[in-house]
């Protein structure tokens, strides 16, 4: 039977995954035949880490996905800088820019998203594309022409105050430049934090050298110059960056005539509605709104491979839980779920403050001025939604508790502050209860020291004969010895006293 | 008046230097100098010659003529004439390969070799393999296929002493091999003890930096530590370059893995995570170490791999000062898996399936290389297909108790049920002896002369301190009846261990473990020797790879691994994780040490350690017996409850026999390379134990 023609459009990391996931379950090409078509004139890459170049962490050949050979070592036709044009449903053929067109059985669009301008006087140019002097950070170009431009000392604005915002801000003030952050809504990353965590957030950006203003919008770029605010006030650029947030590349399939709402709209098999073309990654709507991230592209990747390939026919997507995590500088974030949620204290005999779940339990911590904040909403002693700032271990346990849907510990501040707080050692050994393991190696607890030290005295070296204690990994050694001092006084005093 | 003898400890791979002094009845154990443990010993050690006069030990062969009748005492040539018969019948009817032999890693070498030749030679069966199979088998692999070479640790253990840093991955020392945490002392003095491990363990205690994760998500952990060395600016790109082949296929995996994406796997916080690689890049010196709790996974080769790209993106390995290294378990662990008794293996770590290593090994042994079979099935494989279809109809095993130590316990209980012959040489009444047609007494450490090679790949001649009981004779001597009663010329099967050790050093010349140049006569003179000491005057090799590695090229691998995760995830049925593990008085199946009277009453019992949120949810409190349920069978322990576990993972000791086996529910999904099983990662429930049936 001849392999099934899969051409991919698009060489981002959905379609990057997709062609790796179809050729580890058709190594050798026989169900798929595969074609990758990507408008970037290089080899796919690692999109999530153009934030490590941004910040001089990483270079562009750190964060590449393929190498130049990976596509003929893995039976792939890959076509590079070639721009997809138009689908032809009834042919079954994609046209490329270059006037070349593609037959295929089965189509999937990975287009990915395009970075969005806000309506900001001057901001585009006449064909919607950025003015001179404003980049976007949706490609390998646009990172490495801002690194390029964002030197030590320039004056740089940022537009758009989200998880890419915030990051973009602090790396480029990480490189030297003084950075502005803008963002038109009264705190940082709204759609994320409540407001007290957006406060916090925007003093540790202040700390690192980033000025965040809020609260107000930009309304006219000045090429060069900088950007005015809705109050008038004037804040000085050389560059401008905007992080206003993505949109869908979904025209390919709204000229084809397939369902766009906030995404092309696949089902369960990332399916459009014409059977033969799927949709996975940013420019895909399965269930929810796209989101920016990588995890539902790769988890789309896996499920369509198995579609595509037979491996798995009964192979559905589902949408999993989204966390959102901003790591940069000193900044450490975590947040998901419910995170608008208020401590409910009618309990308390006190006024009912908004909730919107009845029996949602929630624990905040709040420590402005070292830039910690916590605060977790249970349901049921489930986690159902978290911000954490600056406590990196509990936002991992909390994450994962959120992922599995396992019950919550009872120890609710162990779990707000992500580890049991420190007990208290025992340092003196009479303060040890007499079943207390003294040397782990030789299963000597302190009674049987002290029922030794009555036949053999308080003398170290008799004791550790007689008990082994010490002798193993000799790290109760300290320990041993102030009990044998102690022993060895005790003895002392007691034939004093028998003595009187 | 008796002496004392200079002996070493018979349980771990550290085999710790102590000395005998025989007694009317047994011996007394005394301590001694001995690089390894300086003079220091566990109360494994200190208890260990209770050993030599267990009140059960096996003094006459034990012989039933058909199954349900009692084990009955018979003669030796009675025993033997039956097992030769037996095996002869079984052969004419179904092939060389009826017959299958099992192993273990606490043999001698030179019985470990002659186990070999007698199984290839006398036999003719492929099906041999051993318990060293569920113990090094993944680390070996994943450092062969790196270093071209695998010695659990290719420098003297002393070595630690100097480090800065060291890093151990799933090896809880100090309850494993305490005498080994004085070498850690100035690592961890300095704050620069990083410990990996699911669980609070008394060696975690000790860590200035403990990562816990999820059990069986080891490689995503890896995997991010080594995106942070890249991304953090700590990649010896000079070292690569002149070293290593691979980073580019290894990086482009691991460049996926953001520490922020392995937290959310493995549950390490990523800012822990670059705190560990900041601890490593930063150290002079440094030393990544792994154990058993990052090996015993179904995806086990692949997560050494893992932290071996680790290990080599930070310059370690192969550089004076620093290094990788695997704990090696079992007392001749080492020796163990290097001549011949592993199913794809001949002696001085040769492959099977290598026509040069057949020739000479053949050569050797005096038969044509045509005349050696072919690579059998893993350890695991092997029990699986006991006495059905194409199996085995009868086993031989030496020096292990599987019913216990191997997962899915119960159904390899009934796998060794269905054969028609099962022959067991051991010391004591194993758990498994009990089931044999045939039990052979045997000789044990104190009572006659071999060698083991330890953790370091140092070779130790382990003397004969006293008589051996009555009525035992020595696993070679045997394996030298059986051959002679199957047709073998007595010359070619000899009984005198130096004999022995002097054709296996012959058998193992020119290959990748060259033990050619050892002698018990060096040995015995004092000589320290590490191999490869391929000739009579080399030094041996203490510290391996300083100049090269040991692949044609010089250079050693990055492997490209990805994260899978465990073969059996937790679920609404089975919510729990399992994981199983050592403690300090027991060692493996505990036939030796639940004999031991101190030990037994340090820990007399299995139990199910737990978290009390997760003991309380399911019904339970501290003290209580719970029953904890997998897929494959059921465990009867009792409730420890312990506030630092994670929430979704309980623990279990193995060295229990009965409803108290861990590796009733223990999962056999194999390594597709090394044949481990996953014995640290499956899917249970907890429920009292009077309560719900299963």
């Amino acid at each position: 039977m001849r392999p099934r023609r899969v051409v991919i459009v698009g060489y981002g990391m959905a379609g990057a995954r997709l062609a790796e996931q179809v050729r580890a379950r058709d190594p050798e090409g026989g169900r798929v035949a595969l074609t990758v078509v990507g408008a970037e004139p290089w080899p796919a890459y690692n999109r999530v880490l153009l934030s490590g170049v941004l910040a001089g962490t990483m270079t562009a050949a750190d964060i590449a996905l393929h190498d130049p050979a990976w596509a003929r070592g893995n039976r792939v036709r890959l076509r590079l800088g070639a721009r997809a044009v138009r689908l032809d449903r009834a042919a079954r053929t994609v046209r490329l820019a270059d006037g070349a067109s593609i037959g295929y059985d089965a189509l999937v669009l990975a287009t990915g998203s395009r970075p969005w301008l806000p309506p900001v006087e001057g901001l585009a140019d006449d064909r919607g594309e950025p003015a001179e002097g404003v980049a976007t950070l949706r490609d390998l170009d646009d990172c490495l022409r801002i690194v390029d431009q964002a030197r030590p000392g320039v004056p740089v604005a940022v537009l758009g105050g989200g998880v890419l915002g915030v990051e973009t801000a602090l790396g480029l003030a990480r490189r030297g430049a003084g950075v502005t952050l803008i963002h038109p809504a009264d705190h940082l990353m709204e759609r994320h934090l409540d407001r007290t965590a957006g406060m916090i957030l925007a003093a540790l950006c202040r700390a690192a050298g980033v000025r965040a203003v809020t609260g107000r919008a930009a309304v006219r770029y000045y090429p060069g110059e900088g950007v005015k605010l809705e109050d008038g006030a004037f804040v000085p650029a050389a560059v401008t960056v905007v992080t206003a947030g993505v949109r869908p590349e979904t025209g390919l399939a709204a000229d084809a005539g397939l369902a766009v709402d906030a995404g092309i709209v696949v089902d369960d098999r990332l399916r459009t509605a014409d059977p033969l073309i799927h949709a996975i990654g940013d420019c895909a709507r399965a269930g929810r709104a796209p989101q920016g991230l990588v995890q539902p592209a790769w988890e789309q990747a896996a499920v369509l491979a198995d579609l595509l390939t037979g491996a798995d026919g009964t192979a559905r997507y589902r949408a999993g839980p989204v966390v959102t995590r901003l790591r940069a500088g000193d900044v450490d974030l975590t947040a998901f779920g419910e995170t608008h949620l208020e401590a409910d204290l009618t309990a308390l005999g006190e006024t009912h403050l908004e909730s919107d779940s009845p029996r949602a339990e929630v624990l905040s911590y709040v420590d402005p001025a070292r830039g910690t904040y916590a605060k977790l909403a249970l349901a049921d002693d489930r986690v159902i939604g978290a911000i954490v700032l600056g406590l990196p271990d509990a936002a991992a346990t909390l994450t994962q508790l959120h992922d599995t849907g396992g019950p919550a510990p009872g120890d609710r501040p162990a779990l707000l502050f992500g580890r049991a707080l420190p007990q208290a050692v025992a340092d003196d050994p009479a303060r040890l209860p007499d079943s207390a393991t003294v040397c782990r190696c030789n299963s000597v607890t302190k009674a049987d020291l002290v029922r030794a030290a009555r036949s053999v005295g308080g003398d170290l070296g008799a004791l550790m004969g007689a008990t082994r204690a010490a002798t193993g990994c000799g790290d109760c050694l300290r320990t041993v010895r102030r009990l044998a001092e102690r022993l060895e006084d005790d003895s002392g005093n007691t034939t004093e006293g028998t003595g009187t | 008046m008796n002496t004392a003898v200079a002996a070493h400890c018979p349980y771990c791979a550290l085999q710790c230097g102590m000395t005998l002094t025989p007694r009317e009845p047994g011996a007394l154990v005394g301590p001694r100098d001995f690089p390894v443990n300086e003079g220091a010993l566990c109360q494994k050690g200190w208890t260990a010659a209770s050993l030599l006069d267990t009140p059960d030990r096996l003094r006459e062969p034990l012989v039933r003529r058909r199954r349900g009748e009692p084990l009955r005492p018979a003669g030796w040539d009675e025993a033997l004439d039956l097992v030769a018969g037996r095996i002869r019948e079984l052969q004419d009817r179904h092939g060389p390969d009826a017959v299958a032999v099992f192993g273990g890693g606490g043999l001698t070498n030179e019985k470990a070799y002659l186990l070999g030749k007698f199984a290839r030679v006398a036999l003719r069966t492929s099906q041999i393999d051993y318990n060293g199979r569920f113990c090094m088998s993944s680390a070996a692999a994943a450092g062969t296929r790196a270093f071209g070479l695998d010695r659990g640790l290719p420098f003297p253990v002393t070595d630690l002493r100097d480090a800065d840093v060291i890093m151990l991955v799933g090896a809880n020392v100090a309850e494993t091999m305490p005498p080994l945490v004085r070498h850690l002392r100035r690592a961890r003095d300095r704050g620069g003890l990083i410990v990996v491990d699911p669980r609070r363990t008394a060696t975690a205690e000790q860590a200035a930096l403990h990562l816990a994760p999820r059990p069986g998500t080891d490689l995503a952990l890896a995997l991010g530590m080594l995106h942070a060395v890249v991304a953090g600016g700590h990649l010896r790109r000079d070292y690569a370059d002149a070293r290593t082949t691979g980073l580019a296929q290894a990086w482009r995996i691991a460049a996926r893995w953001r520490p922020e994406e392995a937290e959310r796997v493995t549950g390490v916080a990523g800012a822990c995570l670059r705190d560990a690689v900041e601890l490593l890049a930063g150290a002079r010196n440094a030393y990544l170490l792994t154990g058993r709790g990052t090996e015993q996974h179904s995806s086990g080769v692949d997560t050494v791999s893992g932290w071996i790209n680790l290990a080599l993106a930070l310059g370690l390995p192969g550089r004076a000062g620093s290094g990788y290294g695997c704990l090696t378990g079992q007392g001749n662990g080492q020796g163990g898996r290097e001549h011949g008794q592993k199913a794809d293996q001949l002696p001085g770590y040769r492959r099977l399936d290598d026509e040069a290593a057949r020739r000479h090994v053949a050569a050797v042994w005096g038969v044509a290389p045509e005349e050696l079979p072919a690579a059998g099935r893993s350890a695991y494989e092997l029990l699986d297909a006991l006495g059905a279809g194409t199996g085995p109809r009868a086993l031989l095993v030496f020096g292990s108790n599987p019913v216990v130590s191997a997962p899915r316990a119960g159904h390899v209980a009934r796998r060794l049920a269905a054969l028609d012959l099962l022959v067991v040489a051991d010391t004591v009444p194993s758990e498994t002896a009990r089931l044999a047609d045939v039990v052979l007494p045997v000789t044990q450490w104190a009572e006659e002369d071999g060698t083991m090679t330890n953790l370091e790949g140092r070779v130790l001649l382990r003397r004969r301190a006293l008589s051996p009981p009555q009525g035992t004779r020595t696993d070679l001597t045997v394996l030298r009846e059986l051959a002679v009663r199957l047709g073998q010329p007595a010359s070619r099967f000899p009984d005198d261990p130096e004999e022995v050790f002097d054709e296996l050093g012959r058998a193992s010349a020119g290959g990748p473990a060259d033990y050619a140049g050892i002698s018990h006569r060096r040995l015995r003179a004092g000589e320290v020797l590490h191999w490869p000491c391929p000739d009579r005057r080399h030094p041996g090799t203490p510290r391996l790879f300083l100049d090269r590695f040991a692949h044609a090229d010089g250079r050693a691998r990055f492997v490209p691994v990805d994260h899978r995760g465990p073969a059996e995830r937790p679920d609404p049925d089975y919510p729990l994780i399992a994981t199983t593990g050592r403690i300090l008085a027991h060692y493996q199946s505990g036939a030796q040490t639940r004999r031991v009277a101190d030990l037994l009453r340090a820990a007399p019992a299995a139990y199910v350690e737990v978290h009390p949120d997760t003991a309380r949810r399911a019904g339970l409190a501290d003290g209580d017996r719970a029953r904890v349920v997998s897929r494959r069978g059921t465990v009867e322990v009792e409730v420890r409850c312990v506030p630092t576990i994670r929430l979704d993972t309980v623990f279990l000791p193995f060295h229990f026999p009965g409803d108290e086996r861990a590796n009733l529910i223990s999962n056999p999904a194999l390594d597709p390379t090394s044949g481990m099983p996953e014995f640290k990662a499956c899917a249970v429930r907890l429920a009292p134990a009077n309560g719900e049936r299963p």
